[in-house]
């Protein structure tokens, strides 16, 4: 019977190299997802100089509207730390919003096809975003459920796996949109 | 965040207290029925639970009120706004049965679903491959050889899979008639193959359309990384954007549990049954009189043998590949179930998928070139009726209705049945 504690040394042995794996695993891949965002956002951020030079030249009465929105998109880019970051895009957001409600009032705008080709592309990215910080917020509950859930909380305790934040909407974003969305 | 009122949508269980959805039909949690048409039927509630708000939109699918204006001046607390004619049977019987009639199913979270059906595939699976194992002994029991049958068993399954392995997918995709998405022309298509699989953490897989008015899709490849979504142009150019998220993230949770995988290993299976089958049928009666043996089988007694065979094997070889057929259909109506709940779980909407499958039903699902070899892999059987529910055993995919009604079931939207 001299077997029995090498056999158990081995199970625990493969046991935390398992687990100790997945963690670093499920890690990176919550960390990959964040710079995805990043990826998408700054696809948003080329993006915009292209509508706005296709655009500028049919809304001449439009100026503060364009304004905005290349103001909201130097902010953005220039924005750092993940709350700054996520309340300039939010801005832009916003911005690129009232522009194509303005978009709206010209037929001659809106039959042509670099805009709408712009406007596709730009409301795919910002499906993308979000999907993007959707896969981020599964990936991070992944995560978290995997620290958090016995036995491999004592692994993650052991080589300090903290907790990961989720991504949050803001406060405001939550409230029942108005009548001013179409 | 703590004080946040529960939305005036909300329906409170009188039951169990639990908050359901303004439009349920039945509590979530205890099953206790909403919506009674007497008076009565809101007299129960506590104290501290809300009355049944009269929402008007699911009653008015099952009986039109007479005047619109009734239905939106109908006050909460006035219950019998909600009781027309059509649902007139006085007494608590009569209401209790017509509330069971229109019974749906409780609220499926899109998760659990996914989980429970991948773990039936799973058994379906495991059931299958022991079946054929077991096939492969009590043939060899009946030559007087059990293990040499198993292994003949398990190299006719390794022969057939590695053959199916390396042909792959490009056979699928040319026998369709297939080509690559044009980037002008399937702009919307592609961005929406891409959001797909962000959602999906999945590389970007390769897209390609049938040039056909018939609405269908499917997805190939072995695996993710070398994955291709097929759309036909019907789809793609009647489905609104919302609709042709959910039939590509369908196709992109078939790619990521590698249903694909799954339906090449379940037709090999059901190959290598009948394979068997077929082996010992023929080879079996000319092995006593001296004919070629099948590899692996060394008779050990000529009556011993052809009791066995008799006994054992005859029924059993012809009985097995049928079964095996049935089993194969169903992991494939699994398989669909599954990949609608994760479609709703990538997307966060189960009615884009459903509206899709409701405009496929209308619109029409037939693809040229579709066949009895490739009809499992479409999002709706390009081959069959919609809700043949005659043939249910063999159907590679459950009745379109089930699955409107299932992704209606995650919006926590009641069905009548």
């Amino acid at each position: 019977m001299s077997w029995i504690p090498g056999v158990a040394f081995f199970v625990v042995f493969a046991w935390f190299i398992v687990s100790y794996n997945g963690l670093v695993r499920l890690r990176n891949r919550f960390r990959n997802a964040w710079h995805q965002i990043d990826v998408q956002l700054k696809r948003r951020h080329d993006l915009i100089p292209n509508l706005v030079e296709v655009v500028k030249d049919y809304m001449s009465y439009e100026q503060e509207t364009l304004k905005r929105v290349i103001d909201a998109r130097g902010a953005a880019q220039a924005a750092r730390g993940a709350a700054a970051q996520a309340e300039a895009e939010n801005v832009l957001t916003g911005t690129l919003r009232s522009l194509f409600a303005v978009v709206e009032n010209y037929p001659e705008l809106k039959a042509d096809r670099n805009v709408s080709a712009l406007q596709e592309e730009l409301a795919a990215t910002e499906n993308k975003i979000s999907f993007a910080r959707q896969f981020y917020n599964d990936a991070v509950m992944a995560y978290n459920n995997m620290i958090q859930s016995i036995p491999s909380n004592v692994i993650a305790s052991v080589f300090a796996f903290p907790p990961a934040d989720y991504f949050r909407a803001e406060e405001e974003s939550r409230a029942v949109p108005g009548a001013d969305l179409r | 965040m703590a004080s946040r009122p529960v939305s005036p949508r909300m329906l409170t269980c009188p039951r169990c207290g639990t908050p359901n959805r303004g439009d349920a039909w039945f509590c979530n949690l205890c099953q206790e029925p909403f919506r009674k048409p007497s008076p009565e039927g809101a007299g129960p509630a506590s104290p501290g639970s809300r009355a049944f708000p009269s929402d008007p939109r699911p009653v008015a699918t099952a009986a039109p009120h007479a005047t619109p204006a009734s239905a939106v001046a109908a006050p909460r607390s006035a219950p019998p706004a909600v009781a027309p004619a059509a649902r007139a049977m006085p007494g608590s019987a009569g209401s209790a049965r017509t509330a069971r009639g229109d019974r749906p199913g409780p609220m499926l979270p899109f998760d659990e679903a996914a989980a429970a059906n991948a773990r039936n595939t799973a058994a379906l699976f495991a059931a299958l491959f022991a079946a054929l194992l077991a096939l492969g002994y009590v043939i060899g029991l009946a030559s007087g050889d059990p293990p040499a049958g198993v292994a003949v068993a398990a190299v006719v399954f390794a022969i057939l899979a590695s053959a199916a392995w390396f042909s792959g997918a490009s056979l699928v995709l040319s026998a369709q008639d297939a080509r690559e998405a044009d980037p002008g022309r399937h702009r919307v298509l592609l961005n929406v193959v891409e959001e797909m699989a962000i959602a999906a953490g999945l590389p970007m897989p390769r897209v390609y359309v049938i040039e056909t008015d018939g609405m269908n899709a499917f997805a190939t490849g072995r695996t993710p990384g070398e994955a291709s979504v097929v759309v036909t142009t019907g789809l793609a150019d009647r489905l609104n954007r919302e609709e042709l998220q959910g039939v590509v993230a369908h196709e992109m949770a078939h790619i990521r549990s590698r249903d694909t995988l799954y339906n090449v290993c379940a037709a090999v299976l059901v190959g290598a049954v009948a394979l068997l089958c077929d082996l010992f049928l023929r080879g079996s009666p000319f092995r006593g009189r001296g004919a070629s043996p099948g590899p692996g089988f060394r008779p050990l007694g000529r009556g011993a043998g052809s009791f066995a065979f008799l006994l054992l094997g005859l029924p059993l070889a012809l009985i097995a590949p049928l079964a095996a057929k049935l089993l194969r259909m169903s992991i494939s109506r699994q398989r669909e179930y599954h990949a609608d709940a994760a479609a709703a779980g990538l997307t966060r909407n189960p009615l884009g998928l459903a509206a899709a499958l409701e405009k496929i039903v209308q619109g029409g699902a037939a693809v040229p070139g579709g066949n009895r070899g490739t009809e499992h892999l479409f999002i709706v059987n390009p081959l069959r009726a919609f809700s043949d529910e005659s043939s249910a055993l063999t159907a590679t995919h459950p009745p379109t209705e089930r699955r409107i009604e299932r992704l209606k079931a995650m919006a926590g939207i009641a069905v009548r049945s």
